[in-house]
């Protein structure tokens, strides 16, 4: 469903990506794992359209990101590093109006919606403007904005970022009760959560991919049989 | 179209969410007010008509507008939230307009916030109407070619203060595009051509004569072509820039 090929991105000089290859499969959660600045954000950011390539193809449900961006965007949801979005509005304007740029109509559109707000526990802070909430409601009103249309491919910059224990746990489930059905790509520095959702991780540093297997595979790797020596050893090694 | 719709609806909403909208058109009618009767006596002059009212509006809009504009894109990319909007189906073109048009329509609501005066001056005599329609409908064109400008600034920076004072300079620099002050400056490296064609971009001139009742189609094609011009750039500015 997402299949990429020689992925580039340069910025002047510097290179944020460096000829990455990948593809994900439907039913597949994806683990993105790297050191800060790695490039696990430019990646996602050139998947959903947002930054275009310097060179290389994405390609998402056959579309061409390039060539098709509309209907790329159309497939995923996004949810920005930061959960960025209207501060002013409510969650409930807030997704009244991502439904309608999701071309959501009538009965549809309010099932969704209510389904998307009882999942995320929303109900309590629908009328309360987005930039008085807490962090981790901006965490689930940028989730429910990012699942409202039910999209097959779903990209999530840091989701479980700032939340407390609590939180974190509802939105791995939350992860977990969808992921049979979609294409899921997460980006975290928590190997704990790449243990407990995802089937598969790929290490990322200084622009490249260092490891591609799954999360089993990975602690293999290591005479401890614990992520963390893993993520330290592989990520030193590449500064070296 | 539906998604001009849908962003144009969140973004004149949320000029209503805030302060913005209400601070902007109380000031804006006190200083309308201020100026049309102060500085441009229209009870003095004894005359049935709207021309001390429409003869201050460039000068309004030149610090008014900047102030609606700075917000566009600038706020969106200072909170990030443009990721989500250039992440969403929408085109760069149709966000542009959505935009554009919730300004514009605000703007509009404020200047027709100010029909008491057009009540006023019918109370007080026979003024001609046609032309005060004329005046208001050259008038709302100009704010638009004001806030086109704007806009495309608004999407060149982050800095909401750096988009207000660059497009107030350039709106002065357009309103004034045919008085000497503007013309002296550039006469001394520029063809005289080319300083022709700087002076044929006159706001005022081209407001003056609608103004004053007269719809010529060139005119109006003027303000229509810069607001298109202006908003082309614009879009161009948003996809070159938004990821900085």
């Amino acid at each position: 469903m997402i299949d990429i090929e020689h992925l580039s991105k340069k910025f002047g000089h510097s290179v944020a990506v460096n000829d990455i290859s990948f593809s994900v499969g439907s039913g597949e959660v994806l683990g993105f794992l790297g050191p800060n600045g790695a490039g696990k954000s430019t990646t996602m950011k050139m998947i959903t359209g947002f930054l275009a390539p310097s060179s290389g193809v994405i390609r998402v449900c056959e579309y061409d990101v390039s060539r098709q961006p509309l209907e790329v965007k159309r497939r995923i949801g996004y949810l920005p590093e930061g959960a960025s979005s209207y501060g002013e509005m409510t969650p409930f304007q807030y997704l009244e109006f991502i439904a309608r740029v999701r071309g959501l109509k009538g009965r549809h559109k309010a099932e969704r919606k209510k389904e998307v707000i009882e999942r995320l526990h929303l109900e309590k802070v629908l009328n309360q403007s987005i930039e008085t909430l807490s962090k981790g409601f901006k965490k689930r009103v940028g989730l429910a904005q990012a699942i409202l249309h039910d999209p097959e491919v779903l990209i999530l910059d840091e989701p479980t970022d700032g939340l407390d224990p609590n939180q974190k746990h509802e939105v791995r489930e939350f992860i977990e009760s969808i992921a049979s059905e979609k294409v899921i790509v997460i980006s975290t520095h928590i190997l704990d959560e790449v243990d407990a959702i995802c089937s598969r991780a790929i290490i990322i540093d200084d622009g490249r991919i260092l490891v591609d297997d799954t999360p089993d595979g990975l602690r293999s790797r290591s005479s401890s049989n614990r992520l963390d020596d893993v993520f330290r050893e592989i990520t030193r090694a590449s500064l070296t | 179209m539906n998604n001009v719709i849908t962003i144009f609806r969140r973004e004149l909403g949320s000029y209503f969410a805030t302060p913005v909208a209400y601070v902007f058109i109380v000031i804006f009618l006190i200083m309308s007010g201020a100026l049309t009767f102060y500085l441009g006596h229209l009870y003095e002059r004894g005359q049935a008509d709207l021309n001390p009212f429409f003869q201050f509006h460039p000068w309004l809009y030149l610090f008014l507008v900047p102030a609606i504009a700075m917000r566009l894109w600038a706020e969106e990319r200072k909170t990030g939230s443009i990721e989500l909007l250039m992440t969403l189906p929408v085109s760069t073109g149709q966000a542009v307009v959505g935009k554009f048009l919730a300004a514009w329509v605000f703007i509009g609501i404020a200047v027709a916030l100010t029909f008491p005066l057009w009540i006023t001056v019918n109370y007080l005599g026979n003024p001609d109407n046609g032309v005060i329609f004329t005046a208001y409908l050259g008038s709302y064109l100009m704010a638009g070619g004001f806030l086109a400008i704007g806009a495309c600034i608004s999407a060149a920076t982050r800095n909401q203060v750096i988009a207000f004072i660059i497009t107030v300079v350039i709106c002065f620099v357009f309103l004034l595009a045919g008085s000497p002050l503007v013309l002296n400056f550039f006469k001394a490296w520029i063809p005289q051509n080319i300083v022709d064609a700087l002076s044929s971009l006159s706001f005022l001139t081209h407001y003056a004569s609608i103004a004053r009742g007269v719809i010529d189609v060139r005119d109006v094609i003027y303000f229509v072509s810069l607001i298109g011009c202006w908003l082309y750039a614009n879009a161009l500015v948003v996809d070159m820039k938004k990821t900085d």
